[in-house]
């Protein structure tokens, strides 16, 4: 009896838990989800401890030791490749390079997107007719030809390929917010704080942003590892980043040209950038499984 | 003098269809500290007219008219300039409690909010006075509570919560539309206690908009009765229960079930559907189901005639 009231004593003492509180704990839930976060995980520390992890510099170039299979002995664990620098460190310097891309070009395209979505959706009417229109031209804009053009006249840097992928990554995140910004917009609890006198910019900093972030979060974790790929891409046509610097899009595609005589130089890299893109992709998953509203 | 004065208030929509003219020429005052309510059926423009005095019309809607809230026109205002008295001075309480509260944030940041926007105060002053707030509406534990979010409350608690959220800056002018419709009968009956009782101690005038007669008969000092976006009967409580004049006012409280008659009776109802908006008649809108209805009906609008002090209708049959 006392042992029951306890435990309602206790139960009452929980203080309120939020709609986020609930889709973690649903999250947590999700093994494979939670597996592909520690995954992700472990790769971004193995990253960022790179020059720790294995006595060679990345930069390095061996003389005696061009495009040798994989060495335990010398410290060469993923080999060399044909310039007879260390593989195993230039793979972790390009997940440095590749997550970076895929981390701030998503967050450029998050930022600018959920602005522009939330107030063209929130506004209407004709500011939401010219600001989509802008973003239907911007679609209709060939991606390389503006990337191109940017290279041109900039220069080739690592952050004009951030802003390259971010200014057009969100275009779709713009449409996405937008949507779900017109379905909110027609929510009770909005009319509720027109009607207490609260201000338009409030109104859809407080009320509209959270209440699409749902959505917006899980279609990140599907955008970081699509910009990754076109980093890759960009890379792989000579666009991307520069020597000695590198990343995996540039590592696969050089590892491509020896992979008959030398298929560790391709194998390694591409390993990584494939179990990245599969992590990602399980935590969205399980993040649109733990922020479904029809679970609720 | 009047708290809130409407003159000729007109509510117009442009659809695809044609316009549709959802309230024409509504007239009507409230003072301090009175208690109006509105009854009338769906699609009579009983909503509209609020939603038009607080310049929350649908986009393709637009008002004419004069409203004057303490003197001062307020009609077609700029959103910034009537964001000054929405929320302090005059407020709104909504129907569904459900999904009139923002699921995403605690029940405190939705109700510290309209104290720190209008009354410039700082976060720990707003926090007590929506805990004070919520110990007014008799949410239990409110100091606990105010930390939680609304899926965590039941639907009379929230409704409680959104009542506190509109008194929060003590307004002159409440306005709630069918605040009970989405309760059960139960709780239905607390929140009208509230009310009153809150009514009483902040000297606050209540409009009551419904469409439920037992609302009106429990809360409200006098009653307005609207039909196809006009006022057809006006007069206090005792005078529409016991002495309707209209036709519609006696048609609408004979389709009331009644508890005291239970048996084999079978409910009562209007004939008929309610008015297309988009083309009213030229004479009465009630004459197609009106079962006094006679020839001068059909041609001639009636006006609203006033019979007696603060009495009213617009009927042919009642006038002088």
């Amino acid at each position: 009896m006392t042992a029951a009231a306890e435990s309602l004593q206790a139960a009452q003492e929980i203080k309120g838990r939020s709609l986020w509180q609930d889709a973690w704990q649903r999250l947590l839930r999700n093994r494979a989800a939670v597996a592909s976060a520690c995954i992700l995980g472990v790769i971004a520390v193995m990253a960022l401890l790179a020059p720790w992890l294995s006595p060679h510099p990345y930069d390095e170039i061996y003389w005696d030791q061009i495009q040798q299979p994989p060495n335990a002995e010398l410290f060469h664990w993923f080999g060399t490749d044909g310039n007879g620098r260390d593989l195993f460190v230039r793979t972790l310097y390009g997940a440095r390079v590749s997550l970076m891309v895929g981390i701030l070009a998503t967050t450029v395209s998050l930022i600018i997107g959920v602005t522009w979505g939330s107030i063209a959706g929130y506004m209407g009417g004709r500011i939401d007719n010219v600001m989509m229109r802008f973003v239907d031209i911007m679609y209709s804009l060939p991606f390389m030809f503006f990337v191109i053009l940017l290279m041109v006249v900039f220069g080739r840097s690592i952050f004009l390929i951030f802003i390259g992928i971010g200014c057009v990554e969100w275009l779709t995140m713009a449409r996405i917010v937008r949507g779900q910004t017109l379905s909110v917009k027609r929510k009770e609890f909005i009319e509720a704080a027109r009607a207490s006198g609260t201000s338009t910019f409030t109104i859809i900093r407080r009320h509209v942003v959270p209440n699409v972030l749902g959505p917006v979060i899980v279609y990140v974790t599907l955008t970081i590892p699509q910009v990754i790929l076109t980093e890759s891409f960009l890379s792989f046509l000579g666009l991307g980043v520069q020597e000695p610097l590198t990343s995996w899009g540039v590592l696969i595609s050089e590892g491509a040209k020896q992979m008959e005589t030398a298929p560790w130089l391709l194998v390694f890299p591409a390993f990584f950038l494939a179990v990245t893109l599969f992590c990602f992709n399980f935590l969205g998953d399980g993040l649109r499984d733990a922020l479904d509203p029809k679970d609720r | 003098m009047s708290l809130l004065e409407v003159e000729n208030l007109e509510v117009r929509f442009d659809t695809p269809e044609g316009e549709v003219a959802a309230v024409n020429g509504v007239d009507f005052s409230v003072s301090p500290g009175e208690s109006l309510g509105l009854v009338g059926e769906s699609g009579s423009g009983k909503s509209q007219v609020f939603l038009a005095i607080m310049g929350l019309l649908a986009k393709n809607g637009r008002s004419g008219g004069q409203v004057r809230f303490a003197g001062k026109q307020i009609l077609g205002l700029r959103p910034g300039q009537l964001n000054d008295i929405r929320g302090s001075r005059m407020s709104m309480i909504f129907q569904d409690p459900m999904t009139s509260l923002n699921p995403f944030l605690t029940v405190s940041r939705q109700l510290t909010e309209v104290l720190v926007e209008h009354k410039g105060k700082t976060q720990a002053e707003a926090r007590r006075r929506a805990i004070e707030m919520l110990e007014v509406v008799r949410i239990p534990e409110a100091a606990r509570r105010i930390d939680m979010y609304p899926h965590e409350f039941s639907g009379g608690m929230r409704q409680r919560v959104m009542i506190a959220m509109a008194l929060l800056c003590q307004p002159e002018l409440l306005i709630a539309d069918e605040p009970t419709t989405a309760l059960d009968v139960t709780v239905q009956a607390q929140i009208l206690d509230l009310m009153v009782e809150l009514r009483r101690s902040f000297d606050t005038a209540i409009i009551t908009i419904t469409h439920d007669l037992g609302v009106i008969a429990g809360s409200c000092d006098s009653v307005m009765v609207m039909y196809g976006g006009r006022i057809v009967e006006r007069g206090s409580v005792n005078d529409i229960f016991y002495d309707p004049k209209h036709p519609y006012s006696r048609g609408l409280l004979s389709s009331m079930p009644r508890l005291d008659r239970a048996g084999d009776e079978t409910l009562t109802a209007i004939p008929g559907q309610p008015p297309n908006l988009q083309h009213l008649p030229s004479g009465c809108a009630f004459s197609d189901r009106c079962p006094e209805v006679f020839e001068r009906c059909r041609g001639e609008r009636p006006a609203l005639h006033r019979i007696g002090e603060a009495r009213a209708s617009a009927c042919h049959l009642a006038a002088p």
